[in-house]
């Protein structure tokens, strides 16, 4: 049944490949001139990707890529640099054109040579965390994750420090609301931004740099993560890689269900970023844990596994090894259910043994914590006991005053003794009682795996982008052609040309 | 109850009118030496007693990184309740459950609501509408896009009020949101009245709620800065200020759109 449901998955996939394959969109172009080293911003704090690529967009289109004019122009107009031309060319003094022949070749091992250098510094970034891993040491599993979100980056550092000197071993931090919905990625360092702070690549360096002076401090690698989720997914993801992030949330239904994303537009964005993290050594999580959180956790356990399956495939395909698909779940089972934390471990254990290899992430109770921050504090207990019992990888630790605040101090130190306990007390508890063969646990395990080959068998009859608009995942409906960011979206001529592609899809290394 | 005398009362632990309560807070001291320690209680006690707990017991003390201290507190109030001074603020709406809101479209309107958002002139900013309309929501709550029984339309940023209009039509709109963040030169209160002359001019008025289509959509406008006394002035049925949730729009909408519900059994 197992491999049927990979099988489905495959079936079901394989269109949205084909359509990213042979399409690409404003945000992909702009990473490509993010990888060749093009930054900064004009005086209104657009950036020069930006200004660039629609300059070009506006002339030749984009249809060919972005680089073939662009690095013509820049080889014929004798710029010193990506960021003269794209000056140049936001005040509309650059006259783009496709070259041909010997002109195409010029402009092609030019831009070739740029990317060249923009993924030496990433493979030069993905040497470093092994360095640095191997001079300080890796945390065992479960990794214990924590968030910051102040909105002020300078505050968040302190924080962050505090946070994996309390035992964190991954840092996040939560972007500013709405930042998914941004088609362009803010510059600097920021000190302002709403219930979360600005993924920006100024913000990651100096987070970076932080939490390096922790990790040799506490003599443990503590990781960083962001996301790269929204309009920008392959440019937040080339940031990502050039400044050494480790893990990002990178999950295209995420953006389609709760942003109303162009389904098209974030599905080619995914692929490209997908494989920016691949080479960056990035460990990808995914937002399956979401769904839950809208749809009820025992009716749509099945989807959780139908997404999770699909998401295994495109990461594959994508270039990712096991070892970086974090894929998502969550504990989100109202706890007023006859055997709630029964139908939580057949969950868990049923994901644990369909992925035997992934760093499976594993999300904390959101949906029913009350305010009661007594019961909450149990049922975060009962979390952590789910997540050792059934040896998930990523444990993000939940806080009791959920939904009432951003965490106090002392609710992030109570969430990290009541982690600690169960991993202490009960650590060994998954090896020493097996659920019975043919037992509840078993027979549910059993029911949600062929529920999802159902569903895969239909999505892959209907195809996932209808699947999607029918609203099958987060019982929230978004078609194929509605949406944000769709006017990004384009196919690609004969003769496209991505000079970062050319070293993504494994010709090159 | 309001208005009539109430009994004076106190927080009851385990006995009438013992006044025990609990508390937990951290104060930024160390908890490390001693005397650090000794400091840090006596420094917690003296906060209990500045709060009304006399006398008051730290139960628990813990040394969070070498600058906090996290306690647990337990004291007795010397403060009185005195029932007939409390007032509750009254709300023109009740605000609902996801699941009446949604058992309140279908009985009472018998069809989706259909509600209109966006952001209109020259205002970029998005987050308003998107906490109050996306599926991701805001403090908590899901947005409107997550209620079944509704049919959301989002437009986005920069809409052109006209253009508003025509698609409120185009769409049989029973609600019409605009959020208003840009406050330059009051920027909001003309965008609100732009709204209010374009749908009054644009569409006819009046009209029965409940199951027919109202002739000119419930107009709602949001943003940080408006005082929610003003939707007569600017011509608007509703206004929200700083800190709305999507679950108390939707119970808005609900009430005004929607008949009450028939009294049930013994009546109200």
């Amino acid at each position: 049944m197992v491999r049927a449901a990979r099988d489905l998955a495959r079936i079901a996939g394989q269109p949205i490949v084909d359509m990213a394959r042979s399409h690409s969109t404003v945000s992909v172009e702009r990473a490509v001139l993010r990888l060749a080293g093009l930054d900064g911003a004009d005086e209104g704090g657009m950036p020069w990707v930006n200004r660039l690529v629609d300059a070009v967009r506006e002339t030749t289109g984009l249809e060919h890529g972005v680089a073939l004019p662009a690095w013509d122009a820049l080889v014929t107009g004798g710029y010193p640099s990506l960021s003269a031309l794209a000056r140049d060319a936001a005040a509309g003094a650059v006259k783009f054109r496709l070259p041909e022949g010997a002109d195409a070749a010029a402009a092609r091992a030019a831009a070739h040579a740029a990317l060249a250098r923009g993924f030496a510094a990433v493979d030069t970034r993905r040497a470093q965390r092994e360095a640095i891993i191997g001079e300080t040491s890796d945390p065992p599993k479960p990794w214990i994750y924590l968030i910051v979100a102040t909105g002020d980056i300078y505050e968040d550092i302190p924080q962050a420090q505090a946070a994996a000197r309390e035992g964190a071993d991954i840092i996040a931090v939560i972007r500013s609301t709405g930042q998914s919905l941004l088609d362009y990625v803010p510059e600097g360092a920021t000190r302002e931004g709403f219930a979360g702070t600005y993924a920006t690549r100024e913000n990651f360096r100096l987070m970076r740099a932080a939490l390096d002076q922790t990790s040799r401090e506490l003599g443990r690698y503590v990781r960083l993560t962001n996301y790269a989720s929204g309009l920008c997914m392959p440019e937040i993801a080339a940031l990502a890689g050039l400044e050494r992030l480790d893990m990002m949330l990178n999950d295209c239904m995420y953006g389609i269900i709760f942003r109303d994303i162009n389904p098209r537009r974030t599905f080619i964005d995914q692929r490209f970023s997908r494989q920016i993290h691949a080479r960056a050594g990035i460990i990808i999580n995914t937002g399956e844990d979401n769904y839950l959180t809208t749809a009820d956790a025992v009716d749509a356990a099945h989807t959780v596994v139908v997404s999770q399956l699909l998401n295994e495939f495109f990461g594959t395909e994508a270039g990712l090894a096991d070892w970086q698909l974090g894929l998502g779940h969550a504990f989100e089972i109202n706890p007023e259910v006859p055997d709630s934390f029964l139908l939580e471990l057949a969950h868990a254990q049923l994901v644990r043994e369909l992925f035997p290899d992934a760093p499976l992430k594993y999300m904390p109770p959101t949906k029913h914590m009350t305010g009661n921050v007594f019961g909450g504090y149990l049922l975060d207990a009962f979390f952590n006991l789910a997540g050792v019992m059934t040896e998930q990888s990523i444990l993000l630790i939940g806080m009791m005053t959920e939904g009432i605040h951003t965490p106090f101090l002392s609710d992030r130190d109570l969430a990290l003794e009541n982690v600690r306990y169960v991993a202490r007390a009960a650590g060994r508890l998954g090896e020493n009682f097996r659920p019975p063969a043919g037992g509840f646990v078993q027979q549910r395990a059993q029911q949600v795996l062929a529920e999802a080959v159902d569903l895969l068998r239909r999505i892959g009859a209907d195809g996932l982008l209808n699947a999607i608009a029918d609203g099958t995942f987060g019982i929230t409906r978004r078609p194929a052609d509605a949406g944000r960011g769709l006017d990004g979206v384009f196919q690609r001529a004969d003769g496209y040309f991505n000079p970062a592609a050319e070293f993504l899809e494994g010709q090159e290394s | 109850m309001t208005g009539e005398a109430g009994p004076v009362i106190r927080p009851y632990g385990d006995t009438t009118g013992d006044g025990r309560v609990q508390l937990s807070f951290t104060l930024p001291v160390p908890f490390g030496t001693e005397h650090e320690r000794a400091v840090a209680e006596g420094a917690a006690l003296q906060l209990a007693a500045k709060m009304g707990l006399e006398p008051a017991m730290v139960v628990h003390a813990k040394g969070m990184g070498p600058a906090f201290t996290f306690f647990i507190v337990y004291g007795r109030s010397s403060h009185l309740v005195d029932l007939s001074e409390v007032t509750v603020a009254e709300r023109e709406f009740p605000v609902l459950p996801a699941a009446e809101i949604n058992l309140r479209i279908r009985s009472g309107l018998g069809r989706e609501m259909v509600v209109l958002g966006a952001c209109i002139g020259t205002d970029a900013h998005t987050v308003g509408i998107d906490a109050i309309l996306n599926v991701k929501g805001h403090a908590g709550e899901k947005g409107l896009e997550y209620y079944r029984e509704m049919r959301v339309v989002n437009l986005g940023a920069q809409v052109d009020v006209a253009h508003l209009v025509a698609r409120a039509a185009a769409e049989h709109a029973d609600a019409v949101l605009v959020s208003q963040v840009v406050t330059q030169r009051d920027a909001h209160l003309a965008g609100a009245r732009a709204l209010a002359d374009a749908f009054s001019t644009g569409m006819s008025g009046g009209g029965a709620s409940g199951g027919e289509r109202r002739g000119r959509p419930l107009l709602v406008v949001g943003g940080p800065r408006f005082d929610p006394t003003m939707a007569t002035e600017l011509g608007v049925d509703k206004i929200f200020g700083r800190g709305t949730t999507p679950r108390e729009v939707a119970s808005y909408l609900v009430h005004t759109l929607t008949p009450e519900p028939a009294a049930a059994g013994a009546g109200s």
